[in-house]
């Protein structure tokens, strides 16, 4: 075989010409795109109201910061917690691996929603048993029952994303430092942690995407967040424009957090390239 | 009302509140199911546009799943259940001016829920979608069949198999996800149970019976799969 034929061989087939079916129909999808987004625009400016803007737009920047902090709070809790689950989950010891599995099965498989319920609403109906613990002034707060539900819920799957990581790290790497002399937890800290978090950077960040898309729930337990704030908005003016920013506010925060975590992890494993 | 006891709260009929948990449950698992096959369909051309060689139709994909993955459910929900009305009554009083439109919640659960199932499953295909070797359709060429037989005959078995698994997680947090269809007024489990919490103040009695619900409903569904699993397993060629 020649060389030019080798070269003919490895190309790409050529772009096809003309109309053919598929780009007629992907045209069509994005023109319906592109006039979905033009009718949003247009309704917005349409019913630009600068009255409701200059009320509830320091409403909804208050609201973001809620949504961040019960995020952020919540996900640090939450992977604190995480860690005696994710041990418990890859210990030997029967009973409590079986409590660990029992733990995240239940957060797991239940909705996050009725999770904050029994929260808010369970916990906080045993009022008189709470206060002589003194631990109403919690339970009271809906916040607060934000916070706790949330973290108990990622505490569940960060310990799995934990737990998935380090065992994607082969045990060869366990042995290696073992025979170097080093002890459990050395060996943890520098030899299984850095190979781990490559593994678990893409699972943590989408577990903090899923946690802010999560987190508008804590609207239905009156928690002025951003959600709230839109919900408060729209039972005040019936404009619907309410909702279509705090959309459009959510989008970008996840796209940002999206494009960020991608940016991160291209960092993080140059020198896996080649 | 003298005070009740849990096993009344629990029981069957009037006094107790089991029958309308599983009235609410019926409509949970009615709404899952009627909610998959639209979703499944949906993300699978969504995902075949997206594997496709045309730019402009992975770009329309690319934009459904950025859009409703991105967005939290209960806004997509709220935006539906609250704006869907407004499109929709705009688009009748061209024709007939009298007319009111009010969007069902089951409905709007439904088509909601579909979205996100969808921009989810497709994912899912397309990973799937990517693991069939290239030979396949040429296979499928070669002997003679047409574009849409070979996706039918020969890509589509292949693609399911490989699909499944993942393809159980989207079922899984379809089923969580109805719960928030309560919001909305719909009268599936959580919501029930919410009424008989209001009523008895046995909020946590209730609530503890919802999670209960999701639960055995998750574990079901995992004892299903793991049949269906075995059962297309033992239909592999080998």
């Amino acid at each position: 075989m020649s060389v030019s034929q080798a070269i003919a061989v490895d190309r790409p087939p050529p772009q096809a010409r003309g109309w053919p079916r598929a780009r007629i129909v992907g045209y069509a999808l994005v023109g319906v795109w592109i006039l979905f987004g033009l009718g949003i625009v247009a309704y917005l400016v349409h019913a630009w109201n600068a009255e409701f803007f200059a009320r509830y737009a320091p409403a909804y920047l208050q609201g973001l910061g809620t949504t961040l902090s019960l995020v952020a709070i919540s996900m640090v809790t939450g992977a604190i917690l995480s860690l005696p689950v994710a041990y418990g989950r890859m210990s030997k010891n029967r009973i409590l691996s079986a409590l660990a599995y029992c733990y995240v099965y239940f957060f797991r498989g239940t909705p996050l929603l009725v999770q904050t319920y029994l929260v808010y609403y369970g916990v906080g109906s045993f009022r008189p048993e709470l206060e002589t613990v003194g631990l109403w002034w919690f339970f009271r707060e809906a916040f607060y029952c934000g916070v706790f539900a949330f973290s108990l819920n990622t505490a569940a799957y960060q310990a799995e994303i934990l737990r998935g990581a380090i065992e994607s790290v082969p045990r060869g790497q366990w042995e290696g430092a073992a025979s170097l002399g080093l002890h459990k937890l050395q060996t943890l800290r520098k030899v299984i942690m850095p190979q781990a978090i490559v593994v678990a950077l893409r699972p943590y960040g989408n577990e903090l995407i899923l946690m802010i898309k999560a987190s508008a729930i804590v609207a239905i337990i009156t928690v002025y967040d951003l959600m709230g704030n839109a919900k408060l908005a729209y039972a005040r003016s019936f404009d619907i424009q309410a909702y279509i920013w705090v959309a459009i506010v959510y989008l970008v925060l996840v796209e940002i957090l999206r494009h960020g975590v991608e940016w991160i992890e291209r960092r993080i494993t140059i020198h896996l390239k080649r | 009302m003298p005070a009740q006891s849990i096993w009344t709260l629990l029981s069957w009929g009037p006094d107790g509140w089991s029958d309308d948990i599983a009235s609410g449950v019926l409509v949970t698992i009615v709404l899952a199911l009627a909610t998959l096959p639209i979703g499944l369909t949906i993300g699978f051309f969504v995902a075949f546009a997206k594997q496709s060689q045309e730019p402009s139709l992975r770009l329309a994909a690319n934009i459904y799943t950025t859009v409703f993955r991105g967005l939290p459910e209960l806004v997509t929900l709220f935006l539906f259940f609250f704006g869907m009305p407004l499109l929709l009554q705009y688009l009748v009083r061209l024709f007939n001016p009298d007319a009111t439109v009010d969007v069902n919640s089951f409905i709007a659960g439904m088509i909601v829920l579909s979205l996100i199932f969808s921009s989810y499953a497709s994912e899912v295909f397309l990973s799937a979608f990517r693991a069939i070797p290239k030979g396949q359709y040429e296979g499928g060429y070669a002997i003679g069949l047409a574009k849409w037989q070979t996706m039918r005959l020969v890509i589509l078995p292949q693609l399911l198999r490989i699909a499944f698994p993942g393809l159980e997680n989207c079922w899984l947090s379809l089923l969580k996800d109805t719960s928030l269809v309560s919001v909305v007024n719909l009268a599936e489990t959580l919501r029930n149970a919410g009424v008989a919490a209001r009523v008895t103040k046995h909020s946590f009695l209730f609530y503890s019976v919802a999670a209960l619900v999701f639960l055995v409903l998750a574990i079901l569904s995992s004892i299903a799969t793991g049949y269906i699993l075995r059962s297309l397993g033992r239909r592999e060629a080998r």
